[in-house]
């Protein structure tokens, strides 16, 4: 199957660790891919808080993009930022159930001499590695199964809602899983699609913060070592305002936030630097959990 | 920040009275000051929404994450859009804290997509000038508009600076010690990016080339 990639503007910019820890692992499994060209931004949520037909127009120049640099059949785009995916599924999904969408949006396209013909599958690399690659052959491939580590899955809001499309809108298990198959113990908590405020931490702290503070704590109540997410904006809401939590509400968090595909490309052996550790602020000490395979049959 | 307030019935009687028994508000609304067409309008732009299907069970209020912080929890935006309470719910501080996390839009029971009435609603307070001044969220919205209109993409640094300029450039200050964290990581790039065919985008969004005010 052949994919096509989408990271959209986070993952060039606070979110560059997740764009290499994505490169570096599905060069790891061997997963072909080739960038959509000429991408532009989904519009994310304020694009339609201006004007709906301009936002489903823009973000459908890279579905119709998409159509024109593979010619046939369906194409899987995956597009890691939580935002980009939700954008751009419910593009797809609106441009198919209502007419009046549709026609209002070709006709913008159009004026860009584009079109689109509705053969675009708007894909998360959780769901492609999880249920594309799958599970066994990902641990087959771990060369330091992480075992004793306990990790918090965090999955956000707009990856499974509204179009649940691999796994269930409020708790899903998909990551989980994929934790388990890496070595490592998920970490069964209640948050894990409670939604981080997106950009409320930079608009509206006073809301943003406390929503960050309650997952965060949630967490590290339940024991896990680490949290993973999905999105760009979710990683940088729980990694970078826990200094600023702390202090306000006086509390004592402290607990390292990834990429989850950093922790596969952990236990598959690639280095910091190609998964992009060292941009995180909270660097996992993750090396008292990594046994080599086969080491663990001595013991 | 400065919250929105919530305001008192525009009084129908004489000023000096007014004066006098200021204590005395009168917080009920009658029918004729409503915007009786306003639900209606609104259900348009939300994909007909059936807002009059809504059966106010409050399952959308009990599962937002932001109902806490808000002046009207989403069952009573419904509610009061329906009837047409249309200067309180376009003032109201809910659409704007509303963060698309689409919990209730997959949880009411009738299936009305909230979340899309957040936004025609966020659509129509700015619109009509509804929003407070310097409210960041309606601002962010506007500056990320601008930004991609010009350049296809989004730069976030030069994103955020923008907002803080004109919302409140103090803080810029407090932000930059986080700002200079991401930057020594190189989670913040100075270079704005841009697509290649920016005339695509701009025949897309045409009429509002030039960057008119929002
Ligand atoms: S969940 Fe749906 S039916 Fe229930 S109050 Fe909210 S909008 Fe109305
Ligand atoms: S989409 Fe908005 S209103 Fe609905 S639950 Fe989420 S934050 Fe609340």
């Amino acid at each position: 199957m052949k994919y096509l990639s989408y990271p959209g503007c986070s993952l060039r910019s606070t979110g560059r660790a997740y764009e290499e820890s994505i490169v570096a692992v599905f060069k790891a499994l061997e997963i072909e891919y080739e960038e959509l060209k000429d991408w532009n931004c989904c519009g994310a949520t304020s694009y339609v808080s201006i004007d709906e037909t301009d936002a489903f127009a823009l973000a459908a120049r890279n579905l119709a993009l998409a159509e024109l640099q593979v010619a046939e059949g369906t194409i899987n785009l995956i597009a890691p930022c939580s935002a980009c995916y939700l954008v751009l599924s419910k593009t797809e999904r609106y441009l198919e159930d209502y007419p009046d969408v549709r026609t209002n949006v070709n006709a913008k396209l159009d004026k860009a001499g584009l079109h689109y013909n509705g053969r675009v599958e708007v894909r998360h690399p959780l769901d492609v590695l999880v249920n594309d690659y799958g599970l066994e052959k990902i641990s087959k491939r771990v060369k330091y199964p992480l075992k004793g580590l306990k990790v918090a899955s965090y999955y956000g809001c707009q990856v499974v809602r509204p179009f649940a499309k691999f796994d269930h809108s409020h708790y899903p298990v998909t990551m989980d899983k994929l934790v388990q198959a890496l070595g490592a113990e998920p970490v069964d908590w209640p948050l894990k699609t409670r939604c981080c405020g997106g950009s409320l931490t930079g608009t509206t702290q006073e809301a943003g913060l406390r929503l960050n503070r309650l997952l965060l704590k949630e967490a590290q109540k339940r024991g896990a070592d680490i949290m993973l997410t999905c999105c760009p904006l979710c990683q940088h809401n729980l990694e970078c305002y826990q200094e600023r939590i702390n202090r306000i509400y006086q509390e004592e968090i402290d607990i390292p936030v990834a990429y989850f595909t950093q922790l596969i490309g952990v236990a598959l052996g690639l280095s910091e630097k190609e998964l992009g550790m060292q941009r995180l602020f909270k660097k996992p000490s993750l090396e008292k959990f990594m046994h080599p395979k086969g080491e663990m049959a001595h013991a | 920040m400065q919250l929105p307030t919530q305001k008192s019935v525009q009084q129908d009687e004489a000023p000096q009275k007014i004066e006098k028994m200021k204590h005395v508000v009168r917080r009920i609304k009658f029918e004729s000051e409503l915007d009786l067409d306003f639900g209606e309008r609104v259900a348009e732009k939300a994909y007909g929404q059936k807002l009059l299907s809504c059966i106010q069970c409050g399952t959308c209020s009990a599962t937002c994450p932001l109902a806490h912080y808000m002046d009207y929890t989403p069952r009573k935006i419904i509610a009061m859009t329906r009837e047409g309470f249309k200067e309180e719910v376009l003032n109201s501080l809910t659409i704007w804290l509303c963060a698309s996390c689409y919990s209730c839009y997959v949880q009411c029971p009738r299936q009305i997509h909230i979340t899309d009435v957040m936004y025609a609603l966020k659509r129509e307070a700015i619109q009509l000038g509804f929003h407070p001044k310097r409210l960041p969220i309606p601002i962010l919205a506007q500056e990320f508009y601008k930004r991609v209109l010009k350049d296809g993409r989004n730069t976030e640094s030069w994103l955020l600076i923008s907002l803080y300029l004109r919302t409140n450039p103090f803080k810029m200050l407090k932000e930059s010690i986080l700002g200079l964290k991401l930057f020594l990581r190189g989670r913040l790039t100075i270079g704005k990016e841009h697509v290649k065919r920016r005339d695509q985008i701009h025949a897309i969004l045409e009429h509002k080339k030039g960057g008119q005010p929002l």
